[in-house]
């Protein structure tokens, strides 16, 4: 039947835009793919180029096996938030609120085990509690009665500092019981025995990178049966062998120093469980219409205020997961803890190519800009800066990751 | 009469496409010169080379102004010699007055460095009487209706003492009032010794007011027609744009309706902020295999209607009676009208209907992605499956379905739009405007869908302004205004004329 439609539009859409999709459809070399897509690798390529800079400048010691075990305990509840942020920021919203939340939920829980005298896990449940009703608390004035969530967050982050100076009655609480400090500092160690190394810590490391190679598989069979377009096999094996380098040599440097972080096998459950929440469920995908274009979203029958709701009460559980491990690190609550972590958060997710307009981004994406501040902030600590230097060194690179963003943004729309 | 303007073999080039080939353009002093060509032929491209947006040498060829070849490093240049151009899109400021927005950029000063504002209103005042528009310049400009603001473009445009005045579109968003207002005015231009460029898909507006039209097609030009030269018909100008005639504007079909689908009683809906009754005791039907037109002016509550049926989106107080296959439903949101087989594909797809930054796979698949889920996980790879049967069977013209719906022509968005909507398997479709801004050839693509839905049982509604689309493709046309359902007629016995007669009855006792 649509044989018969005349031929007359013959204007095909923004052959530029045609150009790239045929250049990602061929595979092409790792060059094409690398200038087809610089706006999703060139945040990969920023993260390799400033491990290999500091690495360099360190003299090494920024890739030690007890500087990466330092790294990984010190940034993982920052990466936290990011997980939670960076579905906010997609869906177009913005959570001010976070650094107070860590704070509020730490508090509950450091009052209820050492004041109280309670059993770790009890603070560990009601943390998530008071997390998760943050979160609907936020949600319902997000979503339900619709005010931005800029506004929403900002008083939140007054209020739920308050309640935490309230709550601690303006003193530090300290020493949680030991339980409760292995789960920020506690390493699984020795497990599987190992000469001056882990072998636990290698296995694990090693079953990661089999489950990379196997998912990527089959989805790449998958797509084949399909009928799509896949890159090539070299490509493939070849990516497949530079993950698997990187994660083994992280897994043999950690196997060096004291095993694997309990924090890093929590943080990486989350990823991927995160990773998949937003590229493959119909909620995911909900967030990603809503912050695209919200009227239509809601003329497609999506559920706006519900997905609005969860989402925030999602930020609200992920941040007390960070406020647990960060009271957990401390051995302690503080009336300030969690300061400007919302900015950290932030940074991460915008780093990491989500957008101010809402509708882009990646869980992906905001952990590696998350990473590259890491990884900033600990080598210029290795250097021996100064604190007021790092900070201009860390807004610069936010400011320019942005930059570098737009400007990819505008190459691409001038050619329609 | 001298030339005010030659373009000679303007060459405009983007990365991978030549936007522009060796176009030539030559505008009279004092004439109104219309540019005709389909969407994308490069219209819009060549008003850009001459306005200065794309800046001298980002370009190739020369342009003549008054005589002296010149080079317009940006808009300012070119407005600095007269020549201001207005966009589709009007660029007011909605919170500013009459009078700032006239002045914005150009504003009128006093003594040291200070905003005169009497002499700005004053000046505003005058120029407000020179386009008709009776205003206190101090309303905000988002109080006003579109056509009052047009004409605000207007008047800034002679603010800037114009002498080659551009248009882009200035009818598209315009009932017809306005337009005969707009249209006036031009000629009162003219008058004036302003020269006027106009660029209008309307082919009968053109055949009224324009003294010469050129016809650009695939970034060429094709050629101008002068009018007083002989009869300039429609059809000449569209075997123009087209480059061959359109033996039919619209496919042909065979009428079988079935079983009724959808109908309405006594529908009646609330403008959600003012007090007034928007759509009042509205009473339609459609059958399956049927096509029915709804025809009505601007502001009859057409859009208003069917957002109302289509689960509640638009307006309050909404009461009446909605059957399905002879069945009463509830429709109270999105959700509930899409399972009871309803679908609505907005006038605005740009801003109600797609999501512009993502790719045509998710556009297809979202207003039905609980098809494609178990669980709540999607399926990624049947969800490619779909949309590529889609890309198919629409002929949406994109190398893959992971091309990014922005980046199509109106026409393939529009198509996206139908694809997503026919995933849901509704059985009653209502489309609204389905062919606003595509051009000739699409929307014949767009006719044929529709007819291929009708012959597979579907029910389809079609809301547009242009009567002649309607009597094209529908079978039963209502008529409404002022909210009501003022007629009803088998296309057989519609005309142009009894439609109008019948969307323009009952406004005075309504209002």
């Amino acid at each position: 039947m649509t044989k018969t439609v005349p031929q007359t539009e013959e204007i095909t859409p923004a052959p530029g835009a045609a150009q790239q999709d045929k250049e990602r459809a061929k595979g092409g070399g790792l060059l094409g793919l690398v200038t087809a897509n610089l706006r999703t690798s060139g945040i990969y390529i920023a993260f390799v180029a400033i491990v290999a800079l500091f690495a360099v400048l360190t003299g090494g010691d920024s890739l030690s096996p007890d500087n990466l075990t330092n790294m990984v305990l010190q940034y993982s509840y920052i990466l936290v938030l990011a997980i939670g942020m960076v579905i906010v920021i997609i869906a177009g919203h913005i959570d001010l609120s976070v650094g107070s939340v860590v704070a509020l939920t730490g508090a509950v829980s450091a009052v209820l085990v050492i004041q109280q005298g309670m059993p770790y896990w009890v603070g560990i449940v009601a943390a998530l509690a008071v997390g998760i009703a943050v979160g609907a608390w936020h949600g319902l004035w997000v979503a339900y009665v619709g005010i931005p969530a800029f506004i929403v967050t900002l008083a939140g982050m007054l209020l739920f500092r308050g309640l935490t100076l309230q709550v601690l009655d303006n003193v530090s609480l300290s020493p949680f019981p030991r339980e409760y400090g292995r789960i920020a500092t506690g390493f699984l160690n020795g497990l599987l025995g190992g000469y001056g190394y882990d072998a636990f810590t290698l296995l694990i490391g090693a079953v990661a990178v089999a489950g990379y190679a196997v998912s990527g598989w089959r989805a790449r069979t998958a797509r084949i049966r399909y009928d799509q377009p896949v890159e090539s096999l070299d490509l493939f094996l070849l990516k497949v062998v530079a993950v698997g380098v990187v994660v083994m040599a992280f897994a043999w440097q950690l196997a060096h120093s004291r095993g694997l972080p309990i924090v890093l096998i929590v943080l990486a459950v989350l990823v991927l469980v995160y990773g998949l929440v937003t590229t493959r469920t119909v909620f995911g995908r909900q967030v990603y219409a809503i912050g695209g274009n919200l009227p239509a979203a809601m003329l497609s029958g999506v559920k706006v205020k519900k997905v609005n709701f969860w989402i925030f009460v999602n930020m609200g559980f992920l941040a007390a997961i960070a406020g647990i491990i960060y009271s957990s690190r401390m051995n302690g609550a503080q009336p300030a803890a969690g300061e400007m972590f919302e900015l950290d958060a932030i940074a991460a997710a915008f780093i990491g190519g989500a957008a101010v307009t809402g509708g882009v981004g990646t869980v992906v994406g905001a952990m590696v800009g998350g990473l590259i501040m890491a990884v900033m902030t600990n080598g210029m600590q290795l250097m021996g800066i100064e604190q007021q230097v790092q900070m201009v060194v860390k807004g610069l690179v936010l400011l320019l990751a942005v930059a570098f963003d737009v400007y990819n943004k505008r190459r691409a729309g001038a050619s329609r | 009469m001298g030339n005010i303007l030659e373009m000679r073999s303007i060459t405009k080039t983007f990365p991978g496409v030549k936007a522009l080939e060796d176009v030539n353009l030559a505008v009279r002093t004092g004439e109104i010169h219309a540019i005709c060509g389909e969407n994308g032929a490069g219209k819009s491209t060549l008003m850009k080379v001459l306005s200065g947006v794309y800046p001298a040498g980002s370009y190739d060829g020369e342009i003549v102004y008054d005589g002296d070849p010149v080079s317009f490093g940006g808009i300012r240049d070119s407005e600095q010699v007269g020549i201001v151009i207005i966009h589709q899109e009007l660029a007011l400021v909605p919170y500013l007055s009459i009078a700032e927005n006239i002045f914005l950029g150009n504003e009128r000063r006093g003594r040291a460095g200070l905003i005169d504002w009497n002499r700005a209103h004053s000046e505003a005042e005058t120029l407000l009487r020179s386009v008709g528009l009776r205003e206190n310049p101090e309303t905000p400009v988002g109080q006003l209706g579109v056509g009052k603001q047009q004409l605000v473009e207007i008047a800034k445009a002679l603010s800037k003492n114009v002498r080659l005045l551009i248009l882009d579109e200035p009818t598209a968003a315009l009932n017809d009032t306005d337009s005969e207002h707009l249209l006036g005015l031009l000629r009162d231009l003219r008058e004036r010794g302003i020269t006027c460029i106009m660029i209008s898909h309307k082919l009968g507006e053109i055949i009224t007011i324009a003294d010469r039209v050129t016809v650009i097609r695939d970034g060429r030009t094709v050629e101008t027609l002068d009018m007083a030269a002989g009869e300039v018909t429609q059809d000449r100008i569209i075997r123009g744009m087209v480059g061959r005639d359109l033996d039919s504007y619209y496919p042909e079909r065979a009428s079988h309706p079935g079983e009724e689908v959808l109908r309405v009683e006594d529908w009646t809906v609330w403008h959600p902020s003012q007090d007034r009754k928007v759509v009042d005791g509205a009473a339609f039907d459609v059958r399956a295999g049927e096509v029915v037109g709804i025809a009505g002016l601007m502001g009859a509550g057409r859009t208003e209607l069917a957002m109302s049926i289509f689960g509640r989106s638009w307006g309050r107080n909404i009461s009446g009676r909605l059957f399905v296959h002879g069945k009463e439903v509830r429709a109270r949101s999105v959700p509930e009208a899409i399972d009871h087989g309803i679908a609505y594909a907005t006038e605005d797809r740009k801003h109600y209907g797609l999501n512009l930054i993502e790719d045509i796979r998710r556009n297809v698949s979202a207003a039905a992605l609980g098809k494609l889920s178990r669980r709540g996980w999607v399926n990624g790879n049947e969800e490619t499956k779909v949309a590529e049967a889609s890309r198919r069977s629409m002929n949406i013209k994109a190398p893959t379905v992971s091309s990014v719906v922005g980046k199509l022509s109106g026409g393939n968005q529009q198509k996206v739009v139908l694809s997503k909507w026919l995933y849901t398997d509704p059985e009653v479709l209502i489309l609204d405007e389905p062919t606003r801004g595509i051009d000739v050839g699409a929307k014949y693509e767009i006719y044929t869908i529709i007819n291929r839905l009708v012959a597979d049982g579907k029910a389809v509604v079609v809301i547009s302004s242009e009567l002649p689309e309607l009597l094209g493709i529908c079978d039963r046309i209502y008529t409404l205004s002022a909210g009501r359902i003022t007629g009803q007629l088998p296309v057989r016995e519609a005309t142009q004329e009894n439609l109008m007669e019948l969307m323009t009855q009952d406004k005075e006792v309504a209002a």
